[in-house]
């Protein structure tokens, strides 16, 4: 059942993606003199979009398949990782390049993985100097520095 | 004649000790990620393009290259030693590599895959030398009508192969044609899908869709499951990688066979190297005197496959330099990778870049013979990199990803997007929407678009230009053939268990 309602989840935001193809390209010129214009491409696949996504939601709606239950532990640390990712970008900015892939290091080894905070700490460091080393000396390559001139 | 001359002056190329040194490096990273599981050719090249940006283009191009093509042999030691296929086209490699190391003749095994993949993988640049240069020839006459119809007949052929579900291959495909139109319009200065920020009114660079559908993504979905903390053993005793003559001879229509049918599976778009491995494994075993042997170690059921997975390379380039389609996500990524510096890949790529084409071929000759070099006494070596913890290498893949993206734009917004880009390639994979269609229809995107404009124009808008003209009326109408085809149930059940089979 958990399948089940991804596939009718992804089909309608497909739809609504589709229906927001259509109505941003109704309002560029479809076909011009010198022939078609900037909304003609866009019109056609948001068409195909709203028809096959329909298709799969209704298809999904009608007949599911039966699919092995969504492991939501699974999806967490996943979207967990994902998490700890989306903040190393954040802090990117603020706090340097190579902090806050330290820190992304050491939420990886340390809570993801489950390793000795000494070990996780050895690898954060590592990371940020192989990458210090690699990227910006070697390669000669300007990364997000932080307030603390690394 | 004429390739004979080309070749003389791509091996002037190929050989220039900064090209050698490019080549060595290519193939070495291909042949680690190679053996890495879960980490594929097309991650590796999105990731590491940006840091190419600076290099010449040949040699940039000879490196990438490397990657794709050494990442196959490397993938060919994990299937064969531990029964972990580093790549899906090493899965069919696991049924008879892994047995011959179960018997004691893992080295024997690792030898065969090396030759194999090296009188298959050198096939494969013989045929593209030769295949290439009349097909550009050829595509010459080729007009915007003609193009849009094989980009359409291309991307229903990776659409027919991407995936069980038909509808979701071809929406993911829709989804890339959407990305691809962000920004301002290449005919008129309409800004599209730009959300009403100025950082898209160039669009999404490419680079970031693909480093964060295809790395991002993977890792996250490798990272559901918290990894065992026992190490994968290495079987000891690899000392001896000479296969017997008797092995040897039992081989010699496996190395044809593959040959043969990786490069013609190559040159098709959609069928990459796992269909390839799997038909001439398939082939293979129902010409054999003893089939019911396959899958017990036997050596052919090593050496057809792993050939098959290399001779694609050449087959795939075809396409990819002469008409400027790639046939998959990491041809698509290299194609991405030449528009990126500048170049066009199409049918007058050969006459107007001669050192690129050229230097290319010839340093593939070159490359299969470090690979084969490289491989055979340092298999037990590559062997360890299993060895390296996970929790190790995910944040460097994480850090990779950002320094990659960040180079290419120098925009903290790019890196946002990253982390968008990446969570839909978690999304895509945990729902079962096939990656390879988005990234295609996001590469070629734009250039069907103006492709699909310039024909209406030549036309005045009228749309039976695309049947009045024979090619590309052919075309089209395989492209709706194949796209109609898992109508017929039958044909269906095929297709369902031809990419079951793809594991």
């Amino acid at each position: 059942m958990r399948r089940l309602n991804g596939d009718v989840l992804s089909g309608l935001v497909l739809v609504a993606l589709g229906v927001y193809v259509i109505i941003e390209s109704l309002g560029w010129n479809y076909m011009s003199e010198e022939g078609p214009g900037p909304g003609f491409f866009p019109l056609w696949y948001g068409i195909a979009m709203v028809v096959l996504s329909l298709a799969l939601v209704l298809r999904s709606a009608t007949k599911p398949e039966p699919g092995a239950p969504a492991d939501w532990t699974a999806i967490g640390r996943a979207l967990l990782a994902w998490a700890a990712f989306a903040g190393c970008v954040a802090l990117m900015e603020p706090i340097g390049f190579l902090l806050s892939l330290a820190l992304l290091t050491l939420f990886v080894v340390a809570v993801m993985y489950g390793r000795p905070l000494k070990i996780a700490l050895a690898a954060a460091v590592g990371n940020a100097v192989v990458f210090h080393v690699l990227f910006v000396l070697a390669l000669d390559l300007s990364l997000p520095v932080g307030p603390l001139g690394f | 004649m004429e390739a004979l001359i080309g070749l003389g002056q791509g091996f002037a190329v190929a050989l220039q000790p900064m090209n050698l040194f490019w080549c060595f490096i290519g193939v070495f990273l291909g042949t680690v990620i190679g053996v890495l599981p879960g980490l594929g050719p097309a991650a590796t090249i999105a990731m590491l393009l940006p840091l190419t940006f600076n290099m010449p283009p040949t040699s940039a191009v000879i490196m990438l290259a490397g990657i794709y093509y050494g990442a196959k042999y490397g993938g060919s030691t994990t299937a064969i030693l531990l029964n972990v296929p580093g790549e899906s086209a090493s899965v069919v490699t696991c049924l008879d590599g892994y047995q011959m190391a179960r018997k004691g003749r893992g080295g024997a095994a690792l030898g065969i895959a090396a030759i194999s993949s090296f009188v298959a993988g050198t096939v494969g640049v013989v045929g593209l030398m030769l295949l290439a240069p009349p097909l550009a020839k050829f595509a010459l006459t080729f007009s915007s009508p003609e193009y849009f119809a094989l980009m359409s007949l291309g991307l229903a052929m990776v659409v027919l192969l991407a995936g069980a579900s038909m509808v979701k291959a071809l929406l993911a495909m829709l989804v890339g044609l959407w990305i691809a139109s962000m920004g301002i319009d290449l005919f008129s200065d309409s800004a599209r899908f730009t959300f009403g920020t100025a950082h898209l009114l160039d669009g999404i660079d490419f680079v970031v869709v693909a480093i964060g559908v295809f790395a991002l993504g993977e890792v996250l979905g490798n990272m559901e499951k918290r990894g065992e903390g026992t190490l994968l053993p290495v079987p000891k005793g690899l000392r001896n990688l000479l296969p017997t003559m008797a092995e040897l001879k039992a081989c010699r229509f496996a190395f044809v066979n593959g040959s043969v049918i990786g490069f013609i599976i190559g040159v098709l778009p959609g069928a990459g190297s796992t269909i390839a491995s799997f038909i001439s494994y398939g082939v293979e075993k129902a010409m054999s005197k003893h089939p019911e042997k396959f899958g017990t170690g036997v050596p052919e059921g090593v050496a057809a496959p792993e050939g098959a997975n290399n001779s694609e390379t050449g087959g795939s380039l075809v396409p990819l330099l002469t008409l400027g389609i790639p046939g998959s996500g990491t041809t698509a990524i290299l194609l991405a990778a030449f528009i990126l510096w500048g170049l066009r890949p199409g049918p007058l790529m050969i006459q107007d870049n001669p050192e690129l084409f050229w230097g290319l071929v010839a340093s593939m000759y070159v490359g299969n013979v470090m690979l084969l070099v490289l491989n055979l006494p340092l298999i037990p070596l590559f062997a360890q990199i299993l060895k390296v913890r996970e929790y190790l290498l995910y944040p460097i893949i994480f850090g990779i990803s950002l320094v990659g993206v960040y180079t290419v734009s120098g925009s903290v917004f790019d890196c946002v997007l990253l982390a968008v880009f990446g969570l839909l390639g978690y999304l895509m994979r945990r729902l079962d929407y096939p990656s390879a269609p988005l990234i295609l229809g996001l590469v070629l995107g734009n250039l069907m678009e103006r492709a699909l404009r310039q024909s209406l124009m030549m036309s005045n808008g009228d749309m039976s230009i695309f049947v009045s003209r024979p090619i590309s009326a052919t075309m089209l109408f395989l492209a709706v053939a194949l796209l109609c085809l898992p109508m017929f149930r039958k044909v269906n059940s095929w297709r369902i268990k031809a990419i079951e089979e793809n594991g």
